[in-house]
């Protein structure tokens, strides 16, 4: 296969028409440079947005609660209700599977009032009533001291951490964060550390401006009894919360008197179906990147099995004398199909090659113009190139498998008289 | 060296048959130099496709050097055609992007030689012929004998038992038709076999035998006295 001769002549065939054979491989190279560039523009979605989700514990929903909208056990329609704090112990021990439950009270909120007060400075914050736990669920960096613990708890200690928003807006640059106190709705709390979020796009400003306190120091302060506004629960790995939310949610109306076909009286979100979904629209991009390149690509394939068809129709009378000389059809047919594969793969890396160059230049226009919402480093792996190199392979082979077929199906004494 | 007999062939044409051959008996010795000679339609074209197991023939027995020729596959053909058979074309049929050195070592190419022993090879039959020096030119590059003349050097440079040569001198003018003869004369002094079709009686009566040939049945076979081709040069 590897011999001097049979090179030699691909070239010579392949180059006594270089317009014709540069137009048939660009066809193929058109067809693999649109299927790298759709695969990797999926993938720098994907990226994207895989980094919005940033650490989150994605196996976790959100329970809150709302009217109630049908009467049940005596209990009028239209009742708002509260979990309590007792309904966690009830859940841990109802639920091994679960592995975090935060229980959460809430100040603020998006476009609320001016809430915090440092000596002249405001600014509006949600404050954060928490268990130290919840910094497993959301994942933040503490930048200096140290995030809520335990004993904080216990004591209901009137202590908090801030965001570097929130640092930002109260304090001037340079100054001591730690250990000064701030006013949330009127009640002093000290700060004991500051936290960064990490997530990429326009929710990170909103995640920085937030304020943890103790969540029994924040029932104290304000009022909430053994109130708890919302829930942020995550299951153990290999659990998806999205099977046990009915569950739980049937669990906290026994718990709380709701009609058991009382659809509202619970809100829920689960993130994990979320990202699921979000998942499932990966895997439909890159089988659309590919059901499109590869589409384009057999057109490009189609374009060199037709010449390749027409080059073996002129070379009618020559494929007759070889074989008066005595080559043999495999041989021929040889010929034809390393033709048509060399044809193919030359195009084909030219296309992968033009593919990473753009993909480069991309990446090099991010990198400069900063980070853009919901796309990220777009790129192809190794395997995907290997893929194409594969489809390339295998396509050529079928490109030239009717033309070379063709050329043997003539007889040489017919191709000998064709004059 | 061929011994044929009985051989028949027809072509169908639409709905009615061409019967070409019609019972052939026709035997060929070693080193002989034959001419078949006859009018285009007497079939001769079709007799040496046949010999040159370009054809199949629909009836008869076709025995080349002791070796059967029947239900050959086209792989199996393909290899007799290089190793027994050498084809010399009316139009030259070299393959016009390769060089005269390469046309003449095709044969070569095909029994899987080395590449240096073959080219060593196809430069001494080129030398044989008188075109050592043109080895490196295409085709395009060489006058009409010169063409025919690489030809002939393809179609020995296997060594082949019989040499086939379909109108050799059709597209030459006469002085170049007796050099070539001449060259084909001085091989066939070598011992080698050689079957010549031509409708040219001049050219005919350069080989040592002739066989008439008209409507599919040899209607005359002699032994003729060689004219030397030299003669008219």
């Amino acid at each position: 296969m590897f011999n001097r001769d049979r090179w030699k002549e691909i070239l010579e065939v392949l180059t006594t028409n270089w317009f014709r054979t540069v137009l048939t491989a660009f066809g193929v190279f058109w067809g693999i440079l649109i299927l790298i560039i759709l695969l990797s523009a999926g993938k720098g979605l994907e990226n994207g947005i895989r980094a919005d989700f940033g650490d989150i514990a994605t196996n976790t929903m959100f329970m809150w609660t709302r009217s109630t909208t049908k009467a049940y056990k005596g209990l009028p329609i239209g009742r708002r209700f509260n979990y309590k704090i007792e309904d966690v112990a009830t859940l841990r021990e109802k639920f091994p599977e679960l592995r975090y439950i935060s229980p959460r009270n809430q100040l603020g909120g998006f476009g609320g009032n001016n809430n915090v007060v440092r000596g002249l400075k405001v600014g509006a914050y949600n404050v954060y009533g928490d268990y130290p736990e919840i910094i497993m669920q959301e994942p933040m960096t503490i930048t200096s001291g140290r995030f809520l613990n335990q004993n904080d708890i216990n004591e209901k200690r009137k202590i908090a951490v801030i965001g570097t928003g929130v640092k930002n807006e109260l304090f001037d640059k340079g100054e001591d964060v730690l250990g000064t106190n701030i006013k949330i709705q009127g009640v002093n709390f000290m700060v004991i550390g500051t936290y960064k979020k990490k997530s990429n796009n326009g929710n990170g400003e909103e995640g920085q401006k937030e304020i943890y306190v103790p969540f029994t120091a924040f029932s104290q302060a304000f009022n909430r009894g053994n109130n708890v506004g919302w829930m942020a629960i995550t299951a153990k790995d290999g659990f998806p919360i999205t099977n046990l939310k009915q569950r739980i949610i049937n669990e906290m109306k026994t718990i709380h008197k709701v009609h058991p076909e009382d659809t509202r009286a619970v809100g829920f979100f689960d993130l994990y179906e979320e990202y699921n979904r979000v998942e499932s629209l990966f895997g439909a991009m890159s089988f659309i990147g590919y059901f499109v390149g590869i589409l384009v690509l057999l057109s490009g394939i189609i374009g060199v099995s037709n010449i390749m068809l027409i080059v073996v129709k002129e070379r009618t009378k020559e494929i007759g004398i070889r074989r008066a000389l005595g080559e043999d059809p495999w041989s021929i047919k040889k010929q034809i199909l390393l033709e048509s594969i060399f044809l193919t793969i030359i195009s084909g890396m030219a296309g992968i090659i033009v593919g990473a160059l753009f993909i480069y230049g991309v990446n090099a226009l991010l990198d400069a113009n900063g980070p853009v919402d919901m796309f990220m480093n777009p790129s192809v792996s190794l395997g995907v190139v290997v893929g194409a190199l594969m489809i390339l392979m295998i396509s050529g082979l079928l490109a030239g498998f009717i033309p070379a077929q063709s050329a043997i199906k003539v007889k040489p004494i017919d191709a000998l008289r064709t004059e | 060296m061929i011994e044929i007999k009985n051989l028949h062939k027809s072509y169908k044409m639409g709905s009615n048959a061409l019967h070409v051959l019609k019972g052939i008996d026709f035997n060929v010795d070693d080193g002989e130099l034959v001419a078949i000679m006859g009018s285009s339609g007497s079939g001769k074209s079709t007799l040496l496709n046949i010999i040159g197991m370009l054809d199949v023939a629909d009836e008869g027995e076709y025995i080349l050097d002791g070796i059967p020729i029947k239900n050959l596959n086209e792989t199996k053909a393909a290899n007799y055609r290089n190793k027994f058979l050498g084809f010399i074309f009316q139009s030259f049929n070299l393959i016009n992007y390769k060089t005269a050195l390469e046309n003449v070592a095709l044969p070569l190419y095909y029994q899987r030689m080395p590449r240096k022993q073959r080219q060593e090879k196809a430069m001494k039959y080129l030398d044989q012929v008188g075109l050592k020096e043109w080895s490196h030119h295409l085709p395009s590059e060489l006058s009409g004998g010169q063409k025919q003349r690489v030809a002939i050097a393809r179609a020995m440079v296997a060594e082949p038992k019989v040499l086939l040569a379909d109108e050799l001198t059709g597209a030459l003018d006469s002085t170049t038709s007796y050099e070539v003869m001449d060259l084909i004369q001085k091989i066939n002094d070598l011992g080698n076999t050689i079957l010549v079709v031509t409708h040219e009686v001049d050219i005919a009566h350069m080989c040592k035998r002739i066989v008439y040939l008209k409507d599919g049945v040899i209607i005359k076979d002699e032994k003729v006295k060689q004219v030397k081709a030299l003669a008219h040069v």
